[in-house]
């Protein structure tokens, strides 16, 4: 198997993967960002207006979307600070590896956390 | 030929040291990457703040409705928040799309399109998701009073 050029952190494994992966998390989350946007803009048109755009984003079906979202902003986030690291830090390049199972163990702990109260309140919260 | 750089780069006199070629492009690409990173950490704080204060306190999504966000913005703190979040998502956002259009569209016109597209996306959100924050009236004086905030009444 042709291994990597001496030199990169871009090519081929966990240093591909992490890029690929912020690439894809990046787009989801600026789509988001924009219907996010609209449907807060429906503030200005009627209370009745944005209590009905809101109440889809209340349904179980979107909680599961919610979730997903803030996984990915979570990812997104914390795998930022580790190009910054990899960027500034002199070690940064040595350690890129450690670092993404850092960025792993995070994202874990961190939707731990979130998980279970957010899907407490969309399946038994509410109306 | 001490004069007019075209020359000067064609005839090198042999002994003459080397001089790093001036770039014509300017630092925007430099400035962009700066911005990446700086704007990245605060946007770590403003949208992780955003997500708690709006999914996990209380009674999380559920508990939004048009007086949520009225007793938010009837708050300076919340409104420059989110003012600040909007433009630098919506920036940071924007320049690492620019950047994904411009690694895979090969063809002049395909991206000249797309990031036509791209610019008036940022356009329209920016200005109206600014207009929205500071034109907003939370006790609208027309709408049934069981959908406003508790303060409009009182
Ligand atoms: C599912 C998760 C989310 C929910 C339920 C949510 C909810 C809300 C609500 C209720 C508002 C109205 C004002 C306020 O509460 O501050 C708002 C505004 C805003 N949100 Fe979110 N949000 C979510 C995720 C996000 C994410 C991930 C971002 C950033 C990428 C974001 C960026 C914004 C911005 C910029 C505004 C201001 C909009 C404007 O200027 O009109 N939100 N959001
Ligand atoms: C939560 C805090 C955030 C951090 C710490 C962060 C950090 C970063 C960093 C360091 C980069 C790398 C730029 C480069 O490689 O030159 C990046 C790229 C990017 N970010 Fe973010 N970001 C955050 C939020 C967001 C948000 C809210 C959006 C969408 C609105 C977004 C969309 C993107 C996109 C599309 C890219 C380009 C990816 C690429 O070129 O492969 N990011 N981010």
């Amino acid at each position: 198997m042709p291994t990597a050029p001496a030199g990169t952190l871009y090519r081929g494994r966990e240093g591909m993967w992490s890029w690929v992966a912020h690439r894809v998390t990046g787009v989801l989350i600026f789509f988001f960002l924009l219907v996010h946007v609209l449907d807060t803009a429906l503030v200005r048109v009627s209370p009745e207006a944005y209590n009905a755009a809101i109440g889809t984003y209340q349904t179980p079906i979107m909680g599961l979307g919610e979730a997903g979202l803030v996984a990915a902003i979570v990812f997104h986030a914390f795998n930022g600070i580790r190009i910054l690291l990899v960027d500034f830090w002199a070690k940064g390049p040595k350690y890129q590896k450690v670092m993404l199972w850092v960025v792993v163990g995070l994202f874990v702990v961190t939707m731990a956390g979130f998980l279970p109260r957010h899907l407490i309140n969309v399946f038994t919260g509410g109306h | 030929m001490a004069h007019g750089t075209a020359a000067v780069a064609k005839v090198d006199s042999p002994r003459s040291p080397y001089v790093r070629r001036k770039t014509t492009r300017g630092n925007y690409e430099l400035y962009s990457w700066v911005f990446m990173r700086a704007s990245g950490v605060v946007l770590l704080v403003l949208i992780f703040g955003h997500l708690f204060v709006n999914l996990m306190v209380g009674d999380g999504v559920h508990a939004i409705d048009f007086g949520f966000v009225a007793g938010k913005w009837s708050n300076p703190m919340w409104q420059v928040w989110d003012l600040l979040m909007l433009w630098l998502a919506m920036i940071h956002g924007t320049n690492g799309v620019r950047t994904i259009i411009n690694d895979y569209a090969t063809r002049d016109l395909t991206r000249g399109i797309l990031k036509g597209l791209l610019l008036l996306a940022f356009t329209v959100v920016v200005v109206l998701g600014t207009l929205v924050i500071f034109t907003f009236d939370p006790c609208p004086p027309d709408a049934p009073a069981e959908l406003l905030a508790s303060f409009c009444t009182a």
